[in-house]
Formats: C-alpha cells, sequence, structure tokens
C-alpha cells in the first residue's frame, strides 16, 4: 500500500525557528527579576570538607544567596538509584551537594545566586572551604585491588558490583578446543560534549506554590518525581519542561544531576527565577562520563574457525558514584556476542568505584566497548588461523534461517539477545560489494611497496534498542480540525516532531501541516520515561499507530450513526470519513470532533472528545545491527592515520524518514571516529582531569571526519507496527571497532595489535618504532 | 567562564598606548587580536587590573611592502596578511603558514604581532619569522629598538619585550623571487596547534655569497629553533636518502621536547625530523635554481 | 555592580543599538542578553566550538573572543538578519531542503560563516568547505548533510539575477 508520508524524507517543521534563530534553548529563557546561579566544585578527587566560609561571597554585592548542604536540610538526602543489579555490592548515589566528602574533582560543594553569570563567578572566588585532602582512587585496575583508597568509607573495597553471566558452558568449551585466544583489550570511551552544555530555569510562584522549571532533560517526567520528593511538593503543582535543546547523547539524562534541584530549591527560597547555565569547562567536569573498561578475553575456537567459547571478565570504571547502576556494563556484555553462535559465552564485570566523575551512558552504552572487544577477537582468530578476517566471520554469523537464535546474552531491561527480523550476512556481501573489498585487498601489498600502508576491515554490531519500560502518546482531534499529538519524551535534535507527525497524518489521512505535536513537557503529557536507548520511533512510534488507530475506530463508529451506515461501509480519506466510493456523503474529523463534545452528546462509558491515548510497552527489545567498513593509511612516519573510504550498511527495519535516519547514522559515526582517533579524557594520578577545554579534548572537525557512504538494508521488525528498530546510536557503535582494525591492518608488516581505543598518532607510531626494534 | 572585572583604556595613539603601559606596567595586559588573552580573561588564569585594548591604533594596521621589504604592523590582522596580494608574491612561505593557524574567525581578529608577542611554543608564525629573517620594531616611551627574530622569541610566552615595550612592526626581506621554500606541520586536527612543524626558506646565492637556507623548527622546545646543522647539511650537496636522513638526525639531536597530553617528547622529537625533511624537498621542489647555485659554489651559509 | 561602564554604540543586522554595560562583558553576552538576539549561541567561551560566530564588518568573528566595548562603531550582522522580509536566505533554505541540522545549535554560527565564505567563494569545491566548516564543531550531523547544505546554497546563490542574497 503506498504510503503518503512514512518513509518519506519530509523537511523537518523543527528547522525553521532553528534556522532564523527564533529557538528556544535554555539560555533563551528570561524572566522577571531573574537571578543567576553557579556551582563551587571540588578542586579535590577525595578530601573530607571540614568548614566552608560563605561570608564573604554572601557580603559580595549582587550576591543573593550561597547554600551549603546544610541549607538544603532534607532536600540533600540521596539521589535514587535507576538501574539495581543482583550483583551489587555496594549501590552509592550522589547528593546535590557534598556533605562532608568530596569525591570527585569537580564535585559539587556550594551553589551561589547573584545578579548575573559574571557576579557569581565573582562570589565563587571569595568561599573558603577548609579540605583535608586525601589519597584518591584512580586508576580502575588500582582502585579494584585491595588496599587501594576507598572512594567510600563506608564499604570494604571499591567494588561496587560483581556480575556473573553464563551460557552454556566455557571452562568445558575451552578444555577441548583447538585455538584458545587470550588477549587484554582496553576500549575507551569519552565524553558527549554537545554543543549546548546543561542548564536550568526555575519559577517558583510564591502565591500559588506552583513550580516551572525548565531543564536540558532528556528525562522530564522522571525528573518531576525526583523534584517532587525532594523539595517536598506535589507532582501536580510542579511542570517540568525540555525547551529546544542542544544535543544530549546520553549526558543530559540523569535523575537527577545536582542543578535540577539546586536552582529550583533556590528559586523557591527566594522567591524569583533563577537560572543555571554550565559553561564548557564545568561540564567536563560536573557532567557524566563514559569511560574505560578493561577487558580480559579469552576465546575458543575450531581449527577451521568456529567459535566454541567466549569468556570475558570486564573491570568496568564506574566513577565516584553509581546513580545509573552499572548500565553500560551491562549493555556491553548484552550485545557482546555481536551477530556470531558462540555456544558457550561467560561474561563477568566489575563495577570499581573511583575518585572521578560519575560515569553513565553516552551514545552506544557499553555497547562500543562490546563491539570492539568481538571484532578485535574474531580478527586475532583469523591472524591465528591465517584466515582472512571476513571468511572467519562468514563461518559464525547468525543466519536468517537460524531465527529466532537465542545468543545467550541478557540485555537491559532483562532482555534476551534473540536474533530476529535480520540478515547479517546479507549486510556483509552488500559492504563488500561498496568496499569492492577482495579488489582493494589484492592492490595492498604492491601500495606497501611504495610506501603506502594501508588496511581494510569490517566490523559487525549488533545493538540493543527500543527498550522498555514504556512511553505513551495522546492524539486529539479538534473541532478545528488540527490534529494535537503530546507524549512524555523530548527532543534534542531527532526530529521526533517531524516524525510523529508522519506517523499519525498518515494514520488520520490529513495533511501534516493539520498535525502540531508536543513534547518533553510534563504539563502537555506527564507519562514517559525518556529519549534514550534509540527508542523513541520504536515505542513512541507505536504508541502514535496505536492512539491514532484507536482516534480512527472513534471517527468511523461516530460517523456510522450519522451517516446511517456500517461501519464496514466506511472509510477515511483526506481527513473525512465517507461511505465507501461515494465522497459527498462524508463527515470531517473536525465535525465529528465537535460533535464528541459531552454539550452535544454524552454515551454512557464513552470517553468525550475525538481523541486517545495509548501506552506501549514492548516486551523486551529490539535488536538493530550493522557493519561499518573502512580502509585506512597509515603514515608510517608520523603515525597519523587517514580514513580513505567509510561505509555503513545498517538495518533499523523501515525507516519513518530516510533523511532524518541517515543524519542519526552520520552523527552518530562521526560520534565514532572521534572516539577512536580523537577523544580521550586524561586525569593525572591526583584525578585531577587535564582535559577540560576544547583544545585538550579533541572533537573531530570537518577536516577529520571523511564521507560516509551509507547503505540501508531493511528487515523490518515484525514485533511492532510500523517495522521499526531503533537507529540513534549504532553508528558510534561500529566506529571505533572498524577504525582499530583497519590501522592493525595496515601496520599488519609490523606486527601491531590495536589492544585500545582511542589510537593517537604517537600512540601509532609507537607501534611501527617497537616493531623495527624488536 | 567570564572574565574578572577589569578597567578598559582604549588608546588611539602609539605614544598613548606607551604611556598607559609605562604608568600600569605589570597590572595590564595589552589586547591585540584577543584570541589568545581573551580565552585566558574567561578561564580566569589572568586577572590584569588594566586591559589596553590596541585595536583603536590604526597605524599600527599597515602592511607596507616596499622594494625588498615588508614592513607589517603588529596589529595587522592575520587575514589581511594572509591575502594580501604582494605578499602572497613575496613571502609564500608566510602566507601557507597562515592557513594552518586555527581557522578563518580566528584569522579575522587574531593579529601578527599579537601571535608573535604572545609566543606559544606551538605556534607556527615565530617558527615563520625566523626562518624569512625577520626584524621585530619595539617601541617604548623613551627609545626604539630593533631585535631579530632569533632573538625575540625566550621562552613559552616569554619574548624579549620589556614590560614597558610594545612590538609595533616586523620586518623582513623579500626572499628572491625563485627561492624555494617548505612548510610542514603535524597537529592533531586541521588548526590546531603544531606537534611539530618546520619552516624552511632557502636563500639563493649570488655573487657574493653561497645559498644558503633557514631551517625553523617549532612545537617541540622551548621557543622556535633554527637547526643550523641541517641548514648546512641542506646547502652541502644534492638531495639523497642519506641526506634526507642526516636532515632528521640533525633535527632529532637539536630539539629539546616538551611532553603534553597531545604527544610524549619523543614523539614530537621524531616527527620534527620527518617534517624537516619533508619542508626541505618541497623547498627544493620549488626553488629550482638552487640546487644549480649550490652545487657550483658549496660554502657558507648565507 | 562596581565594575566600570561604558556605552556600547553599534549597528545590529542594520540597526543601531546603544546600551551601556560593564566593560567586562562579552559581545556574546552582550548580542543574547542585551540586544535580546538569542540566535548567536555560546557552546564554550574559548573560540573553538564556533556556535557564536557572527560578522564583524562582514567577517566572520567569534563573539565569546570580544568585549562588548569592542563593537562600538562596527556593523555586527547575526543569524537573525539573514532571512530578507520575503524569504530565507539561500542558505536557510538550503540547510532546511538537505537536513544540514539537527539539534540546530551550532547552526547559525555555521550560516554566517558560510554567509562570509560564499560571497567570497561562490563556486566553492567540497574541500574547500570542509575546510572553512573545520571552524566549527558539530556534535550532531557528522558534517556531511552541512556540507551538501552548503554546495546546494552555492546553487542556490548562483542562479540568482545579481548571484547574491
Amino acid at each position: 500500500m503506498a504510503t503518503r508520508f512514512v518513509g518519506e524524507r519530509i523537511k523537518r517543521r523543527e528547522d525553521l525557528s532553528l534556522l532564523t534563530g527564533r529557538a528556544t534553548f535554555i539560555d533563551d529563557i528570561v524572566l522577571p527579576r531573574m537571578v543567576h546561579g553557579a556551582v563551587l566544585r571540588s578542586p579535590h578527587a577525595s578530601a573530607r570538607i571540614h568548614s566552608i566560609q560563605t561570608a564573604a561571597a554572601l557580603a559580595l554585592a549582587g550576591v543573593h544567596a550561597v547554600l551549603t548542604s546544610e541549607q538544603l536540610g532534607d532536600a540533600n538526602s540521596d539521589m535514587p538509584l535507576l538501574n539495581d543489579d543482583p550483583g551489587f555490592i555496594y549501590p552509592r548515589t550522589h547528593r546535590a551537594l557534598a556533605a562532608g566528602e568530596v569525591r570527585f574533582v569537580g564535585e559539587a560543594v556550594a551553589f551561589v545566586v547573584a545578579d548575573s553569570r559574571y557576579v557569581c563567578e565573582d562570589a565563587l572566588a571569595l568561599i573558603e572551604v577548609e579540605y583535608e585532602v586525601r589519597e584518591p582512587a584512580v586508576d580502575v585496575i588500582a582502585a579494584a585491588a585491595t588496599g587501594a583508597p576507598l572512594v567510600h568509607d563506608d564499604t570494604e573495597s571499591n567494588i561496587a558490583c560483581r556480575t556473573v553471566n553464563e551460557s552454556g558452558n566455557t571452562a568445558r568449551a575451552f578444555e577441548d578446543a583447538e585455538v584458545i585466544i587470550r588477549e587484554v583489550l582496553r576500549p575507551e570511551r569519552g565524553a558527549a560534549q554537545p554543543i549546548e552544555t546543561r542548564g536550568v530555569v526555575a519559577d517558583y510562584e510564591t502565591k500559588t506554590g506552583r513550580l516551572t522549571v525548565w531543564d536540558t532533560t532528556q528525562v522530564p517526567v522522571g525528573a518531576r518525581t525526583v523534584l517532587a520528593e525532594k523539595l517536598a511538593m506535589p507532582e501536580a503543582d510542579i511542570t517540568v519542561i525540555a525547551p529546544d535543546v542542544g544535543g544530549g547523547f546520553g549526558v543530559k539524562i540523569m535523575l537527577v544531576y545536582p542543578e535540577e534541584l539546586l536552582v529550583p530549591f533556590a528559586a523557591r527560597m527566594l522567591g524569583r527565577p533563577v537560572k543555571w547555565i554550565e559553561d564548557r569547562q564545568e561540564h567536563f567536569l560536573g557532567s557524566n562520563h563514559e569511560r574505560l573498561m578493561v577487558h580480559e578475553v579469552t576465546l575458543a575456537a575450531t581449527r577451521d574457525g568456529r567459535l566454541l567459547g567466549l569468556s570475558d571478565t570486564f573491570y568496568y570504571d564506574s566513577g565516584a558514584y553509581c546513580p545509573y547502576g552499572p548500565i553500560n556494563a551491562i549493555c556491553c556484555q548484552g550485545i557482546l556476542p555481536g551477530p556470531y553462535k558462540i555456544p558457550n559465552l561467560r561474561t563477568e564485570y566489575l563495577a570499581v568505584y573511583t575518585n572521578t566523575p560519575i560515569v553513565s551512558p553516552y551514545r552506544g552504552a557499553g555497547q562500543p566497548h562490546g563491539a570492539f572487544v568481538m571484532e578485535t577477537m574474531m580478527n586475532r582468530l583469523a591472524g591465528e588461523l591465517e584466515m582472512d578476517p571476513v571468511e572467519v566471520r562468514r563461518r559464525n554469523l547468525v543466519s536468517p534461517a537460524d531465527c529466532p537464535y537465542d545468543a545467550g546474552t541478557v540485555f537491559q531491561n532483562d532482555t534476551p539477545l534473540i536474533h530476529q527480523d535480520c540478515d547479517y550476512p546479507a549486510e556483509l556481501e552488500k559492504l563488500l560489494e561498496a568496499l569492492d573489498y577482495d579488489a582493494v585487498l589484492r592492490t595492498l601489498p604492491g601500495l606497501r611497496d611504495v610506501g603506502v600502508y594501508r588496511g581494510i576491515a569490517v566490523a559487525f554490531y549488533v545493538e540493543g534498542t527500543g527498550i522498555a519500560p514504556y512511553e505513551g502518546v495522546e492524539v486529539r482531534v479538534e473541532p478545528t480540525g488540527f490534529v494535537h499529538v503530546a507524549t512524555g519524551y523530548p527532543a534534542q535534535g531527532q526530529g521526533h516532531h517531524t516524525a510523529l507527525a508522519q506517523v499519525v497524518a498518515e494514520a488520520l489521512t490529513v495533511d501534516l501541516e493539520q498535525v502540531r505535536v508536543q513534547s518533553g513537557r510534563t504539563d502537555a503529557f506527564a507519562w514517559g520515561v525518556g529519549t534514550l536507548s534509540s527508542r523513541s520511533a520504536v515505542i513512541g512510534g507505536t504508541a502514535a499507530v496505536l492512539a491514532s488507530a484507536r482516534v480512527r475506530k472513534k471517527a468511523l463508529e461516530l460517523a456510522a450513526t450519522q451517516l446511517e451506515a456500517a461501519v464496514d461501509d466506511l472509510e477515511l480519506v483526506s481527513g473525512c470519513v465517507q461511505v465507501k466510493g461515494v465522497p459527498g456523503h462524508s463527515i470531517t474529523l473536525g465535525e465529528l470532533a465537535a460533535q464528541s463534545n459531552p454539550i452535544n452528546s454524552l454515551e454512557p462509558g464513552v470517553e468525550p472528545g475525538l481523541r486517545a491515548t495509548e501506552y506501549h510497552r514492548p516486551e523486551g527489545a529490539e535488536f538493530s545491527s550493522g557493519i561499518h567498513g573502512a580502509i585506512v593509511d597509515v603514515d608510517i612516519e608520523t603515525g597519523v592515520p587517514t580514513i580513505q573510504k567509510y561505509v555503513v550498511v545498517h538495518d533499523c527495519g523501515n525507516m519513518i524518514n530516510p533523511a532524518i535516519v541517515e543524519g542519526q547514522v552520520l552523527g552518530g559515526t562521526a560520534q565514532g571516529i572521534g572516539g577512536a582517533f580523537y577523544e580521550k579524557l586524561v586525569f593525572n594520578d591526583q584525578g585531577q582531569l587535564l582535559t577540560t577545554t576544547f583544545m585538550d579534548y579533541l572533537l573531530p572537525t570537518a577536516m577529520e571526519i571523511p564521507e560516509i557512504e551509507i547503505h540501508h538494508l531493511d528487515r523490518p521488525s515484525t514485533r511492532n507496527p510500523l517495522g521499526v528498530k531503533g537507529v540513534g546510536e549504532g553508528g558510534a557503535i561500529g566506529a571505533p571497532a572498524v577504525c582499530a582494525a583497519a590501522v592493525e591492518a595496515a601496520l599488519q608488516p609490523f606486527g601491531a595489535r590495536c589492544n585500545a581505543v582511542p589510537l593517537s598518532p604517537s600512540d601509532i607510531l609507537a607501534m611501527i618504532n617497537n616493531a623495527k626494534i624488536g | 567562564m567570564k572574565p574578572a572585572q577589569f578597567l578598559y583604556r582604549d588608546p588611539v595613539t602609539v605614544a598613548e598606548a606607551l604611556n598607559l603601559l609605562a604608568e600600569h606596567g605589570e597590572d595590564a595586559r595589552l589586547l591585540a587580536g584577543g584570541q589568545s588573552l581573551v580565552p585566558m580573561l574567561n578561564f580566569r588564569l589572568v586577572q590584569p587590573a588594566v586591559i589596553i585594548d590596541l585595536n583603536g591604533i590604526e597605524e599600527l594596521g599597515n602592511i607596507q611592502v616596499t622594494g625588498d621589504w615588508f614592513k607589517i604592523g603588529s596589529m595587522a590582522r592575520q587575514a589581511a596578511v594572509e591575502s594580501h596580494r604582494e605578499i602572497i608574491r613575496g613571502w609564500p612561505l608566510l602566507v601557507d603558514a597562515l592557513r594552518h593557524v586555527a581557522h578563518p574567525p580566528i584569522r579575522n581578529r587574531g593579529t601578527i604581532g599579537g601571535s608573535l608577542a604572545h609566543n606559544d611554543p606551538a605556534a607556527e608564525l615565530p617558527a615563520v619569522m625566523i626562518a624569512l629573517r625577520a626584524h621585530m620594531i619595539l617601541q617604548s616611551a623613551t627609545a626604539q629598538r630593533t631585535v631579530p627574530a632569533e632573538s625575540f622569541f625566550v621562552s613559552p610566552l616569554e619574548t624579549a619585550l620589556a614590560p614597558d615595550e610594545l612590538l609595533v612592526a616586523i620586518e623582513a626581506p623579500v626572499p628572491d623571487s625563485s627561492a624555494g621554500w617548505g612548510f610542514a606541520e603535524i597537529s592533531r586536527r586541521h588548526g590546531d596547534f603544531a606537534l611539530a612543524a618546520a619552516a624552511v626558506q632557502l636563500i639563493p646565492g649570488d655573487t657574493a655569497r653561497a645559498p644558503g637556507a633557514r631551517i625553523v623548527v617549532t612545537g617541540v622546545a622551548e621557543r622556535p629553533l633554527r637547526v643550523s646543522e641541517a641548514e648546512n647539511i641542506l646547502c652541502e650537496g644534492a638531495w639523497s636518502a642519506a641526506r634526507d636522513k642526516a636532515i632528521r638526525a640533525a633535527v632529532e639531536t637539536a630539539v629539546e621536547p616538551f611532553e603534553d597530553l597531545h604527544a610524549p617528547g619523543w614523539y614530537r622529537q621524531q616527527a620534527a625530523g620527518v617534517m624537516a625533511a619533508r619542508a626541505c624537498q618541497d623547498a627544493l621542489m620549488r626553488g629550482a635554481d638552487f640546487a644549480a647555485q649550490r652545487d657550483k659554489k658549496p660554502g657558507a651559509v648565507a | 555592580m562596581n565594575g566600570e561602564r561604558r556605552t556600547v554604540r553599534t549597528i545590529i543586522n542594520g540597526e543601531p543599538f546603544e546600551r551601556e554595560i560593564e566593560v567586562r562583558l562579552l559581545a556574546s553576552d552582550f548580542i543574547r542578553h542585551e540586544a535580546g538576539l538569542t540566535g548567536t549561541h555560546v557552546g564554550c567561551e574559548h573560540g573553538v566550538c564556533g556556535a557564536c560566530t557572527i560578522l564583524l564588518d562582514g567577517a566572520p568573528v567569534r563573539s565569546c573572543l570580544l568585549l562588548a566595548v569592542q563593537l562600538s562603531s562596527h556593523n555586527v550582522e547575526t543569524v537573525e538578519g539573514l532571512e530578507s522580509a520575503q524569504n530565507l536566505h539561500p542558505l536557510q533554505q538550503s540547510f532546511w531542503e538537505k537536513h544540514g541540522l539537527q539539534c540546530g545549535y551550532c547552526t547559525p554560527g555555521i550560516l554566517m560563516t558560510m554567509k562570509a565564505f560564499l560571497a567570497e567563494n561562490p563556486n566553492p569545491s567540497t574541500a574547500e568547505i570542509r575546510t572553512v566548516l573545520a571552524g566549527h564543531l558539530c556534535r550532531c550531523t557528522g558534517y556531511q548533510q552541512i556540507v551538501e547544505s552548503v554546495v546546494e546554497a552555492a546553487e542556490r546563490m548562483a542562479q540568482l539575477p545579481d548571484g547574491k542574497a
């Protein structure tokens, strides 16, 4: 059946205001009598606070308040634990302001409110804190060892959580194996660094007791719940609004960051609006990271390259607190097998506290680490067997005939990784064709003879998307004929409003311009989880389809009486319900909406209005997949890698809007390339973050990111009406693995082993130098 | 990241600026292009009591090219120099190096003099000025003096400028129109500071003197380094693999590399050698006459 | 406030604008909060991300690295001045057509740089576009659709009567 909107490259409705400077980002919000806030942050990674002197700061002209944990009182209780894990030993969450202890450089110690941010910063310099500095635990392996300085005094070790997952019997598999490969791999991620930092504006109306909070959060509904608890206020008196948000990528999800509580608290205390805008330097310290995992991996296989077992024990740097639970570790081990059949699997992760900023998901949430581990091991196996890396993969791929195939691991929300609605062999073949793989391979020796060291590599990924618990969408037809759509999850650039409008307009046969969408504000829709884990199209899209279907059904039922026809004889065309084949005999959706006003009629058991709200709670998750291919040259005199060609073949099922999908793949891949070659958070041994500016932490520019060729291979999901599978993170998941592999392939004559990402030119040149010596 | 308080002064003549400098001394900072200073103000890494804004002193922005010399006012914008027709013709090394400095919006405000007076050890312009045999013209309320580029750059962020002196202009002779030049840089991203860079300017000989060269490396030491030994090797014979290797070794020996987040010392050392060799090769390719002259008259360096 | 104050007298998008401010006020904050033109965004306050880029006397510069007082007697152009009363600027139209933005936060700075760039380079190659675009950080798009948008804008502008918007 032909579609009008779904599947089309519809221009985004979000763009006009963004292009003309008329958008409303958090710092664009200006309220009468508004004052500004700034956070005093700990300069030490581990210290006891003996005293905080605020008198001098308070005396500065223009300063309205200085808050410490004392002033917060009960509001300064521990933040909720978002993801429990049966393996938790010491779950520890953070508070809004440090109370007696600081555990990472950047931890919030006090909050200043003044007439301007400029005066705030003057005041911060006047606050005197007496710290008793202690030895921090910084490196994840050192922190896990017995006798390491404790990040939390009330624990006996820094190992926060230890969880083992097993399927089959790896011990036996390793006994019988003809080939055993052992590696220690160190994939590191970095920081999301959206171009817009975080911010909060709060307005507390003293007369009514109503609080409105504008917040750059990806999870406004959850934020409201936490605020209500901490501020001891009814949820009904709080509205949380995510305005236009300049990128999220996971870092804008917390329930909640300190400032999300401090700002409303201060607004209520002062009886005037308060604004806090994070600056870039504090974003590096005060917003979450995703960091290092150290994987000790053993792979067992037969001589002809068939996988027998995989065992992976890994240390996961959690930062100083674990409010998100060890979610990145959970996601990492959940998709670790990728598209391969591995009959025996064992993973063990140890989430470790370190005196560094909190670790939480950044686009991919541990899955880039997982893909790096699996794909590197496959390449090592190929090397050991002197087999082409592509052939080794072919021999182990789950194929459509095997589906549904239980991979043996469990992803977040207790979702088993079950391969279905997928075709990994087809993805591989499509990639090889796009790369002209065999032809390129043949050119490599000749190129080496003239000093060109080129490598070609592929890297698969399977990612969990569309995860539970749920989202809801309301679809409401107005008497005006406009269709109002509302949902709880907000956008940070993904074009949700456009995508939802496409889905609803299609379902109700109206023009796109008739559909108006509101999202991410609790006064428009108060239920939802949020925008994360590549789930909006899957879950929100499905809820929109279900709600639209119910509206359509109700419209037909209402019209049946009017038109004196049976429901089965009616159809919805161009926003009108008509008798099939009789266009003249019809009634518009708007007219039906007017009639369903209780002023006109109210049938018992029938809800007024032409509207429906549907919630979708998926069973488990969807699993998208893809394969990245890269051709990389390495300058062996300088270690500088140059990507010559980059291809992505991906399968996200059906696409609501291909332009939006491609944008997500391109953007994700760029962040993945950043993580492969450029982005590294560096701490010294005292826990000081040395990379706190854009000159130190290197985001790739248009000169570092190549043209990326995308091929869509769409095997629609059979588990939701749109057939979509989620696409936001995939690009970031495959890129570090393929970039490292291509460099390793280019440097094969030197026997280079890329066991870690990111790879700097000096890392690469060191491999070349060592080979020449050794 | 907002600056701390300061007093703001915007003189319109050099004399006025110098009086302010004399009055405020170390309490004052000169604001040229602002592309280095304002970030430091925003981070509160510096908190001067007084900012002396030089952008209103029109005479400092002049670019003069007369016959065999250029004289660039210290406040000339990098972008203006980069697009100046005669500078492009006469000093292609300078123009090429400028294209490695950050990005156009930075060069639209950044000044030649500001970058030189700031003297970041990984900046491109200081090395290029040494390669071009430039002189810095320094002015105080009482005197004017000329300092050759080679002596101007002392240590990171420190130059020969006295606290009461202003860099007013940079002068350099125009290299012979057939002179070869080369510039090679390694940086982490396009536009970033150099991990290592080399500026090479060949100086063709004439009846009075033998051909010579200037090879200057940056990013690898406390200040840009002229590597005389490499210059001798370049001038002593035809290009060969052995000579290439010798130039690299000479540069590696000469540099005292520092280590930072972006690269360890050994990397900068090795990369400096590679950049110097590549820049020399480019220079030789561009300066067709040079080889002929050199082979006729081996001898002293210019 | 105790800081030294000056009056800024400048022209923004063709309109004179005057305000007395503290001398340490950054131009980016002046444009956004004194002049109320919030289309220019702040991303880093150290000149690297490019989100704050405006045109000063026609040349792209970082407004976060200018003091507000330095705007006096100069012409400032921001994204709000790009469109005409009747039409979007070809760059805005092309970015819309070619999905050249996602969150839109870095976009105004890029539009201003590209406006100046296309005025000098009406027929740029993608390599030249990428070199100039390298002065702007984007986390959402991976740059490719931005490059395509600029290519299309150049084509659009070439078809206009006087070759410019």
